[in-house]
């Protein structure tokens, strides 16, 4: 019988400790295939996050670092720079990324480091209980914006691709979702490519930044998710290739 | 290059960590310090090493956690404000055992203080500023010299207990000039091999570095772990020095500057024929306990000299454990103890000066 669909090498042959129809397990599975595809499981590093991927090194098969807080973009800049023939990514949450780790993605895109960022907006904190992210839409409600959010009260939804792809160190920046197949291949595209530049010594960070969907905390079935990625995240966070 | 040449701590700090192996520097500019990330910005370059100018001391202390992880001999310096932003990165060091120095070339607090030297962060430094079970090994040098000779020890010691080790200099001994001989010397400790190194999964399984552990009683277990690691540091890297203890009234203990001063002050009172000797921690943590308690058996009075309204002076006191009473002077906030006003103490103390009122402090 032929083989249509089978498990990528780089994952481990595991089941996820994710909720039904988050979208980590995607995005792993898409991180994986484009490790495996270019040949360079020997030579990455992998940097998890604090938020509910903490785990990764758990499913994805490389060797890994768990970081602090919004500190990955520090600890990938201290590892690039003294191994410049290592490939090292990133992979990070919106609280993570855009809030307490602001500084540290920033800077990293600023200096030019030469890293792959993986950035997952799911609008909220997963891990610590479905809170407001940087990213929360207007009028989602979450356990610390009970009323739902407001751009007076709290802002508005903050846009960090747009803001990454203005740095001149910054050389690719894409806006993906996972919101049905198309969305998920596009995805896959991306994050290759964003591995790809770094392999070949591109001169600047590149970030994908996937918009992700959290049933859980968004309170709704896997379907209902994927589709308000699609009918309403992707009015205010608009998918395609910012840079590069 | 064996001859001596005149240089300032802070220079001399960074060529030494160039001598012992450094294989790449992040820092943030803070004051009395700048010296060594500038020097370091040429230095390192020259040597095909890495120099990178940080964001702030969150991230310098994360781009040392990672170089750290791949197997380089990382180090970062700052000053006090800084080296607080840094405790979050020494704690995850810690949990994840890997080894780093860090150079904290003190000055005023509390707040953004002054830039005055000054001691006082020796509480942040023995007692873990960060969160969580763990142990940092602090050196305290007390002259350009030995600025120079801790820098070799503390990457290796960092190498050999896979830890943070803090340098805890001030902001005299970052800018004074002193003659010092500074050359590469080979290491005589046996280093065990980074078989935990993050380089890549070629040809062998994936390693993890972590510091997260969710299972039931795992935990307490890698505690456990570092535990045991750390009453190897207690047992074999206590280091301090001794002067003039012979048939001592009174022990002078102090650190850093403040023992240059309290050595001086020694001089002077024994030229009086007031017997004071001075005992020198050299590692603060390790303390010198063992050394200070049999010291107590020994010794009646013990007057601790620091920079600061008395921190160190807490562990000179669980030293002794009662068998000694335990004065304190101390000059805090950019005041340095004088060496009259220790003779004076030491005058009083040992019953040649005005008896036992207004002696010191007691703490
Ligand atoms: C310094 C610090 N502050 C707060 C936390 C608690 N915390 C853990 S995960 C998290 C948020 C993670 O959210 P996000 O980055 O969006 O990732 P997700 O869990 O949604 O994938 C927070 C605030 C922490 N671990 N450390």
């Amino acid at each position: 019988m032929k083989t249509v669909f089978a498990r990528t090498a780089v994952l481990k042959d595991c089941s996820t400790h994710y909720c039904p129809g988050c979208g980590h397990g995607i995005a792993h599975r898409l991180v994986a295939e484009a490790i495996d595809e270019l040949g360079i499981q020997g030579r990455t590093i992998g940097i998890a996050p604090v938020g509910c991927s903490v785990l990764l090194y758990d499913y994805i098969d490389v060797d890994c670092i768990e970081v602090a807080h919004g500190r990955a973009p520090a600890v990938a800049t201290g590892m690039k720079r003294t191994n410049p023939d290592k490939i090292v990514f990133s992979y990070q949450g919106d609280g993570d990324l855009a809030s307490i780790g602001a500084a540290e993605i920033l800077h990293a895109g600023h200096r030019g480091e030469q890293l792959t960022v993986i950035f997952i907006n799911n609008a909220v904190y997963g891990m610590t209980g479905g809170q407001m992210a940087p990213t929360t839409m207007l009028n989602q409600v979450t356990t610390t914006s009970p009323k739902g959010r407001s751009a007076v009260e709290q802002g508005y939804p903050l846009q960090v691709s747009e803001v990454m792809a203005v740095l001149p160190g910054v050389v690719y920046v894409e806006r993906t979702a996972l919101d049905g197949g198309a969305g998920v291949r596009k995805t896959k595209k991306a994050i290759k490519h964003a591995f790809e530049l770094q392999v070949e010594g591109a001169p600047g960070l590149a970030l994908v930044e996937v918009l992700s969907p959290c049933p859980t905390y968004w309170r709704m079935p896997p379907a209902k998710a994927m589709k308000r990625i699609r009918e309403e995240m992707s009015k205010f966070f608009p998918v395609g290739r910012l840079k590069g | 290059m064996s001859e001596r040449v005149l240089m300032c701590g802070n220079k001399a700090l960074a060529e030494a960590a160039i001598l012992a192996g450094c294989d790449a520097y992040f820092g943030y500019p803070i004051t009395p310090q700048n010296e060594i990330p500038a020097y370091m910005s040429r230095r390192m370059p020259e040597e095909g090493r890495v120099f990178v100018q940080s964001e702030s001391e969150l991230a310098a202390i994360s781009m040392v956690f990672g170089a750290s992880a791949t197997g380089k001999r990382a180090m970062t310096t700052s000053s006090s404000p800084g080296i607080s932003l840094m405790q979050e990165g020494i704690s995850y060091l810690a949990g994840a055992e890997l080894p780093a120095v860090v150079v904290n070339v003190m000055r005023g607090g509390p707040g953004l203080g002054n830039i005055a030297p000054s001691q006082s962060d020796y509480f942040q430094a023995t007692r873990g500023g960060g969160h969580g079970d763990y142990r940092t090994i602090v050196l305290a040098p007390s002259t350009v010299q030995e600025m120079v000779d801790f820098m070799p020890l503390a990457f290796d010691l960092a190498d050999q207990y896979t830890m943070t080790v803090l340098v805890l200099a001030d902001g005299i001994l970052g800018q004074m000039m002193e003659p010092v001989v500074l050359e590469k010397k080979q290491s005589k400790r046996k280093l065990p091999p980074k078989d935990w190194a993050l380089t890549g999964a070629n040809g062998r399984k994936q390693h993890i570095v972590r510091s997260l552990w969710l299972a039931d009683g795992r935990l307490e277990e890698q505690n456990r772990k570092l535990q045991t690691k750390y009453e190897q540091v207690l047992k074999n890297e206590v280091l301090f020095e001794d002067y003039r203890l012979e048939g001592a009234e009174v022990v002078v203990v102090a650190y850093g500057v403040a023992a240059r001063i309290a050595r001086s002050a020694v001089d002077s009172a024994r030229e009086e024929g007031i017997a004071a000797g001075l005992i020198r921690p050299i590692t603060l943590w390790p303390f010198p306990t063992e050394r200070i308690g049999k010291a107590a058996d020994k010794y009646g009075l013990f007057l601790a000299v620091e920079m600061n309204m008395g921190q160190m002076v807490e562990d000179v006191r669980l030293a002794v454990e009662g068998k000694a009473s335990v004065l304190f002077h101390g000059r805090s906030g950019g005041g340095v103890p004088a060496v009259e006003d220790i003779v004076g103490i030491l005058r009083q103390a040992s019953g040649s000066g005005g008896g036992e009122k207004g002696v010191g402090k007691r703490k």
